[in-house]
This record gives structure tokens, C-alpha cells and sequence, in this order.
């Protein structure tokens, strides 16, 4: 059907045909009733050691109050020598280092090269800044490249920093202060494993936006070492996904064989074709 | 610096002037002229003049403005007839396309614009293939010519 008042196609990318509604119904049922989304509520945290970086983030997604994914994947893949933490709105983060990714892997597709942690911080830094922060998504960025190992934070307005550790999200304050106190310059690959892992958890303890598992992505010059989950939290419920009963679960009580009288009736044989 | 003005569609000016100074009540965005209030809320003066969120603008001319700045960045360094000679290759690229209401692929646009090696929103989002409105073509047609 076709509208008499549309006289230009519509225009890709983002629509804001329904702010001027939305707006006016926030008004109308005094913003008790408008719907929020998804936020990860979280600790990420990474740190430059020896030969490369380790990555670690909690697995838990919050909606408001309700946990809504125990086992939230938090560090997405950007290319095979770099990966990025994120905390903010799920969905941003996501979407953004989907995009990221994409972009990326164009790149490398073009000139035949790993891409440069620089290149990915810089195309992100442009996208968020564009968006003024709107894209709420703090991200944690970081890799191994021809010119060393990198750790770099965007920020969702575009600002942009590039420090040998880091922590980020909710718990961020938390785990920042055990990184303080253990980060040592050249750390030893077990040493910073576990400095990060001490570092997320005090972020599950103190902060109620982070919990469940752990996981830690440790990338060198090598290659790339994802623990999903590397620590698993005590207070897991062991429910059993299926339901189904062992056979002889029940007693048998009598048993009564019929037999089938069945006659060949026609028989025809055809041939399979094999090589 | 000489400011060379570019018209970025070929629109009449007449249908450009309505654009840009919207009044209020004369001109709603619902079907047969009437206020869809279901779609775009009440009528209010401050939603026809303002726009309703604070990226409207910035998106709406964005690639208008980075145009913009680097043409005159380029002029600084290379010259004039290096944004001459690129905007020259951009408007023939642009004439190379459909009628309004058809799709066009822009191939030569996207090549000449580098958007054919990236990825962005405008890529994912709000695909003009998809979209759950269709315009009228031989009003579409009108309104691109400036006869409207």
C-alpha cells in the first residue's frame, strides 16, 4: 500500500522516527513503565605481562535487579590477535565489536596482515565519538601485534588510554585496587593469571553487577588461550538440564511376548550406485 | 578560502525550503495529511522545530560535514583541484542511479567514498530494502524533480 506522504526512501543506519513518541509516553506514565535494557553490570579487567596480555571478565548479565545471563560471554572476538573486554549496554558491545571485527577482517583480507591494536582502538574511538556517548559501551582492548603487547580503554564518548593494566565496569574500583597492589612490570605468564583472576574476583565479591564464573583470555605472539570458564563460582545449581529415567528405573511385573506373523509378500532388490 | 557551495541532491529549491523551516500544524507526518498520533505523538510546536533527539542533526549531516572538512583539509594541503577534481568525479558518480523509489546499487559512489571496504550502521540497520513503508513513485518522482 502505497503512502502518499513518504516522498524520499528512508535513509539506512539509525531511524529517530520514534523519539518525539517514546518522549511523550515516558511523560504520559511518569517513566515507570518504559522498558530497560539489558546492562552487563561488570568487572573486566587486563594486564601487559611477559610475552603478551591476559584478558579476564565475570559472567554476569543484569537486567535492573534480575540476573538474566549467568554465563554472558564478555570478551568478544575482534581478530585472532586481539580481543575485547566490554561493559555497558549488552547489546552495544556486542554490536559494536561485531562491527569492529568485521571491519577488521576486511582489512586484513585486503593487504594479507594481522591488523595493528592502533587500527582497532582508532576505528572505535571514531564510531563512539560520533555517537556522543549514546552507544553506552566501555571496552577493554587488547592484543598482540607486530610491535608488541598492548592494552588500550575506550570510553563510550571516544576517549581513549593505553596503560600496562586495567580495570573496568561496576567492580571495576575493586579490581583495580588488587591490580595496584600485585602489578609488577614482566610479569611471569602465571603470575598475571592469577593476579587477574584475584582481580575479577574481588570485583565479585563487592560488587553486586558481577559474579558467577570467570573466564580469562591469555593471547600471545603464539596464538590465543580462551578458559571459558577458567574459575567456576561454589554457588552453581546442579540442575540437570534433561530429565530423563535410567531403563529399569521401574520394576517389571510380568512380561507377555506375542509374536508377529508376518509373509514376504514381493521382494525387489535395487542396486546403490557406488564409485 | 573560496567556499564553493554544493547541492547535494538535485532537489528544486523550492522543495528544500519547505525542509528547512518546518511550521507547525501545517504540515503532519501522518497519512492524508492528518497527525498520526499513534506514530509521532501529539502535535506541539517544540516537536516540529527541535529535533527529538540530540543525534538527529549531527547523523542527518554527517556525511555532509566530513565531506566538508576534508575537501578543505585537502585544499590546504594539495591545492584546489584536488577537492575540484574528486567532487567533479563525485557528482558524475551520483548521476549514475535510479529513479527515487527503485534501489540503486552505488557502486561507483561507495568506491569513490571508500564505504565499499567497511562496515558501518547505515549497513545494518534500517535496510531500504526492508522498509515497512513504500512510497507513491510517481509522487516520489515529483518531489526529486522539484515539481511538488
Amino acid at each position: 500500500m502505497a503512502l502518499s506522504n513518504v516522498l524520499e526512501t528512508p535513509a539506512a543506519g539509525f531511524n529517530f522516527d520514534n523519539t518525539a513518541r517514546n518522549a511523550a509516553l515516558e511523560g504520559l506514565f511518569d517513566g515507570g513503565l518504559t522498558p530497560k535494557p539489558l546492562k552487563t553490570g561488570t568487572t573486566i579487567a587486563g594486564v601487559v605481562y611477559k610475552d603478551g596480555v591476559v584478558l579476564g571478565a565475570d559472567t554476569r548479565a543484569t537486567s535492573s535487579e534480575v540476573v538474566a545471563d549467568k554465563m554472558c560471554a564478555k570478551i568478544h572476538f575482534i581478530s585472532p590477535n586481539i580481543y575485547c573486554c566490554g561493559a555497558g549496554t549488552a547489546a552495544d558491545t556486542e554490536k559494536t565489536t561485531d562491527i569492529l571485527s568485521s571491519n577488521l577482517s576486511i582489512f586484513s583480507l585486503n593487504s594479507g596482515r594481522n591488523p595493528r591494536v592502533v587500527m582497532a582502538v582508532n576505528i572505535l574511538q571514531e564510531m563512539l565519538y560520533r555517537y556522543h556517548g549514546q552507544i553506552g559501551a566501555n571496552l577493554i582492548l587488547g592484543g598482540v601485534d607486530c610491535t608488541g603487547n598492548h592494552l588500550y580503554t575506550v570510553g563510550p564518548y571516544g576517549s581513549v588510554d593505553k596503560v600496562p593494566y586495567l580495570a573496568m565496569g561496576s567492580g571495576g574500583l575493586a579490581a583495580l585496587g588488587i591490580l595496584e597492589d600485585g602489578f609488577r612490570h614482566d610479569l611471569e605468564l602465571e603470575k598475571a593469571k592469577e593476579l587477574v583472576r584475584a582481580a575479577i574476583h574481588a570485583g565479585i565479591m563487592s560488587d553486586l553487577g558481577s559474579g558467577n564464573n570467570i573466564d580469562i583470555c591469555v593471547i600471545t605472539r603464539g596464538g590465543v588461550d580462551y578458559s571459558r570458564p577458567f574459575q567456576e563460582s561454589e554457588f552453581r545449581d546442579d540442575r540437570k538440564m534433561k530429565y530423563k529415567y535410567r531403563p529399569g528405573t521401574t520394576a517389571v511385573l510380568t512380561e507377555k511376548v506375542v509374536p508377529l506373523k508376518l509373509e514376504v509378500v514381493q521382494e525387489t532388490v535395487q542396486k546403490m550406485e557406488t564409485v | 578560502m573560496m567556499r564553493f557551495c554544493v547541492l547535494q541532491n538535485s532537489r528544486g529549491l523550492h522543495s528544500q525550503l519547505k525542509d528547512s523551516v518546518p511550521v507547525a500544524g501545517l504540515c503532519p507526518q501522518g497519512a492524508y495529511g492528518m497527525q498520526d498520533s499513534l506514530r509521532s505523538g501529539f502535535t506541539s510546536v517544540k516537536n516540529e522545530l527541535l529535533p527529538s533527539h540530540p543525534l538527529e542533526l549531527s547523523e542527518k549531516n554527517f556525511q555532509l560535514n566530513q565531506d566538508k572538512m576534508n575537501y578543505s583539509t585537502l585544499r590546504n594541503i594539495q591545492g584546489l583541484h584536488a577537492p575540484l577534481k574528486l567532487q567533479m568525479e563525485y557528482r558524475a558518480a551520483r548521476q549514475i542511479q535510479r529513479l527515487p523509489f527503485l534501489p540503486s546499487s552505488n557502486l561507483a559512489l561507495d568506491t569513490l567514498r571508500g564505504s565499499d571496504e567497511s562496515i558501518g550502521f547505515e549497513d545494518i540497520l534500517s535496510d531500504p530494502a526492508q522498509s515497512e513503508v513504500m512510497g507513491e513513485p510517481h509522487m516520489m518522482v515529483e518531489y526529486k524533480l522539484g515539481l511538488l
